[in-house]
């Protein structure tokens, strides 16, 4: 996925934010390792040892992507839409606040029309609607025949389990 | 000729009527997310994960292979009539086979993609039934410290070697690794990272993590591109090809198998790099050097038949070795795991009618994807229409459905949602997304190695590099990582950016 990236010469912020992120991962790992009593047996390397090592490789990571930040080396994506984001990321929260208050089939119906939403199909009403159908069926398939125990909600626990 | 009577008998397991109907599920499912953008073999195995728990395990195996294997098949189809590979291995058909569309020879580049599919899945199929034996030998003489060499060898080659930037690819390799602490540790018990939350005692799920990165990542990156992609081809005349276009096919389609076979066999890379050392072979030999770039047959018929074999390829160190080099085959390792088999040389003692059953249903597979792909092609090309805003909204709603299947908590569809955020933003910024999935599936099993290569050697690190194959596949390793370095440095970069992997 590099089309339409080119790469600009002068210090990328999103390169600093990225190493900062790794070296906090580090740093997490670090503190962990720290915490854990050190067991090496006969290899002399415990739990703590390797995760040091990954966090070690992370930190040495983030201080060469700042560097190749501060030369302008970190591709430059391309212009991005920020409405669809708001309504997909919206879609997987409403999904994941509604799952165990109104079932699986009302909250991947919320999922489903706010994706379909989110990539320009309108209305949102219609979307729901066809969301609710499709997630209705796949209740009907994994729950009820393949057996995967999904969060049953007003509906669908009426129907098959009246 | 052992391999022959083994696999007869695997034929005869595979020839019972409900793993014949696991294969024909495999395939057909494959097709159908090797056509569909957006979705590939890797996601499909991994979502489907979860809904095979209670499954027979060897038909499941056999339907993910034939996902695989139909992945690769259905993919050319997007490349030549859309220009938008359905799956990362049918990038370079794109090339050439969306110009023979252009140029209404559509029906013609659909069948030499299939007819080459087919021929490369058969021979290496067959290779992989003749060569997996002589590797189980092999394995069985390797010891810890030897299969943590071959793991650091697939760890370069699947995250430093190809691509643009080794440091982003190795970012990438690091995260998966460091994602793969959290949980107990398999050695003494102890819990890492898991900061008192029960959930993730038992680690990161893979499906999570895979689903994440290749569907919800994906779904946004799709979603936020302000220029929608390329209008579609019609497919126009017959699929049939002239006898030109079979004389100049035939041979690309043998380069392309022994090209891809060998690749994907080794820890180095898997079919997206197989079929463009294809390509570039094609281009360089051919009679016609002025179609190449106008829509040369060659160069469908090659890239094709290599990824198709490296495909196959991919499944030695995988069977044998218990080693994923490619996403969709780290995913496949899950499921194996997910039965409780451990893929290697044990297998094939513990599990021989299981693995010989797998090989033998590959080979069936083979037959009944070309039969799905050349008459029923039309089908295919429909499924194309399904509107994109229906097709993601189901996509997210397959992917959350089997996080939700396995394990219904917030904390679980919480991390679904971050990783899948995590890669949006790798999408954004040209990390490759595939060695975070193989980083946390092979960063546990080479940390065992590498203990108990250390506890057999009493804490001696020297014991790494004692014994010649060891000492070979690190210095190996080493190259890999330090040449392409050099190559990016004197900007001679474009030619590994090319090869880079982005999914499958």
């Amino acid at each position: 996925m590099s089309e339409g990236v080119t790469p600009e010469r002068r210090p990328r912020w999103a390169a600093f934010i990225i190493a900062a992120g790794l070296a906090g991962l580090a740093v997490m790992i670090l503190l962990d390792a720290a915490g854990l009593k050190q067991d090496g047996g006969y290899a002399g390397v415990g739990p703590a040892d390797v995760p040091r090592l990954i966090a070690y490789g992370l930190l040495v990571l983030a201080g060469l992507t700042v560097a190749s930040g501060l030369k302008g080396d970190l591709p430059r994506p391309p212009r991005q839409a920020p409405a669809p984001l708001l309504w997909i990321m919206g879609g997987l929260i409403g999904q994941l606040a509604l799952l165990h208050v109104a079932g699986f089939v009302i909250s991947g119906a919320v999922l489903f029309g706010m994706t379909a939403r989110g990539f320009g199909q309108k209305p949102l009403w219609r979307n729901l609607l066809v969301g609710y159908a499709l997630a209705f069926v796949i209740y009907g398939v994994f729950d009820r025949l393949l057996k995967l125990n999904l969060p049953g909600g007003p509906l669908e626990l009426l129907i098959f389990r009246g | 000729m052992e391999s022959f009577s083994l696999l007869l008998q695997g034929l005869s397991t595979a020839l019972e009527p409900m793993i014949l109907l696991y294969a024909l599920i495999g395939v057909t499912l494959g097709t159908a997310v090797g056509v569909l953008p957006g979705i590939g073999p890797a996601l499909t195995v991994a979502l489907l994960l979860p809904v095979t728990y209670g499954l027979d395990p060897a038909g499941s195996l056999i339907m993910f292979a034939g996902i695989y294997y139909g992945g690769m098949y259905g993919g050319s189809t997007t490349s030549i009539l859309l220009n938008t590979p359905g799956e990362s291995a049918s990038i370079v058909t794109a090339i050439e086979g969306n110009q023979m569309a252009r140029q209404g020879r559509g029906g013609p580049a659909l069948a030499t993609a299939a007819i080459g599919s087919f021929v490369a899945g058969l021979i290496a199929t067959l290779l992989l039934a003749f060569l997996a034996p002589q590797v189980v030998k092999l394995a069985l003489t390797l010891g810890p410290r030897e299969y943590f060499a071959l793991m650091v060898l697939a760890f370069v080659t699947v995250s430093a070697t190809f691509g643009d930037s080794a440091l982003r690819g190795l970012t990438s390799l690091f995260l998966g690794l460091a994602l793969a602490c959290v949980g107990i540790d398999g050695l003494t018990g102890a819990a890492r990272l898991t900061y008192g939350v029960p959930q993730l005692m038992d680690g990161i799920e893979t499906t999570t993590l895979a689903v994440a990165l290749f569907a919800i990542g994906e779904a946004l990156a799709v979603a936020a591109m302000l220029d929608p992609p390329d209008g579609m081809h019609r497919v126009k005349g017959s699929v049939r090809m002239t006898r030109e276009d079979w004389r100049r096919s035939w041979k690309a389609w043998l380069r392309g198998t022994f090209i891809g076979f060998p690749i994907g066999s080794m820890p180095a890379g898997g079919a997206d790099v197989a079929s463009f050392l294809s390509y570039a072979a094609e281009r360089k030999l051919t009679k016609h050097p002025e179609e190449f770039g106008h829509g040369a047959i060659e160069g469908v018929a090659g890239p094709e038949a290599a990824n198709n074999a490296a495909a196959a390829g991919t499944l030695v160190p995988l069977l044998t070795l218990g080693l994923p080099t490619t996403a969709t085959a780290a995913i496949m390792l899950a499921g194996f795991q997910q039965f409780g088999l451990q893929p290697g040389p044990l297998l094939f003692v513990m599990n021989a009618e299981l693995v010989w059953g797998l090989i033998a249903s590959l080979l069936i597979a083979n037959v009944m994807l070309v039969v799905l792909n050349l008459p029923l092609i039309g089908l295919w090309i429909k499924l194309l229409s399904i509107p994109r805003p229906w097709l993601y909204g189901g996509i997210l709603l397959f992917a959350t459905l089997g996080t939700i299947g396995v394990n219904p908590s917030p904390i679980e569809l919480g991390m679904l949602i971050l990783f899948g955020v995590m890669g949006y933003g790798m999408r954004l910024y040209g990390y490759p997304v595939a060695p975070v999935v193989v980083g946390l599936i092979l960063g546990p099993m080479a940390e065992q190695q590498l203990r108990r290569a250390l506890a057999i050697a009493q804490g001696d690190w020297t014991t790494l590099v004692s014994t010649p194959v060891s000492a070979v596949l690190l210095g190996v390793s080493a190259v890999f990582l330090v040449v392409p370095m050099i190559m990016r440095l004197r900007g001679r970069g474009q030619v590994l950016s090319q090869v880079a992997g982005d999914a499958d």
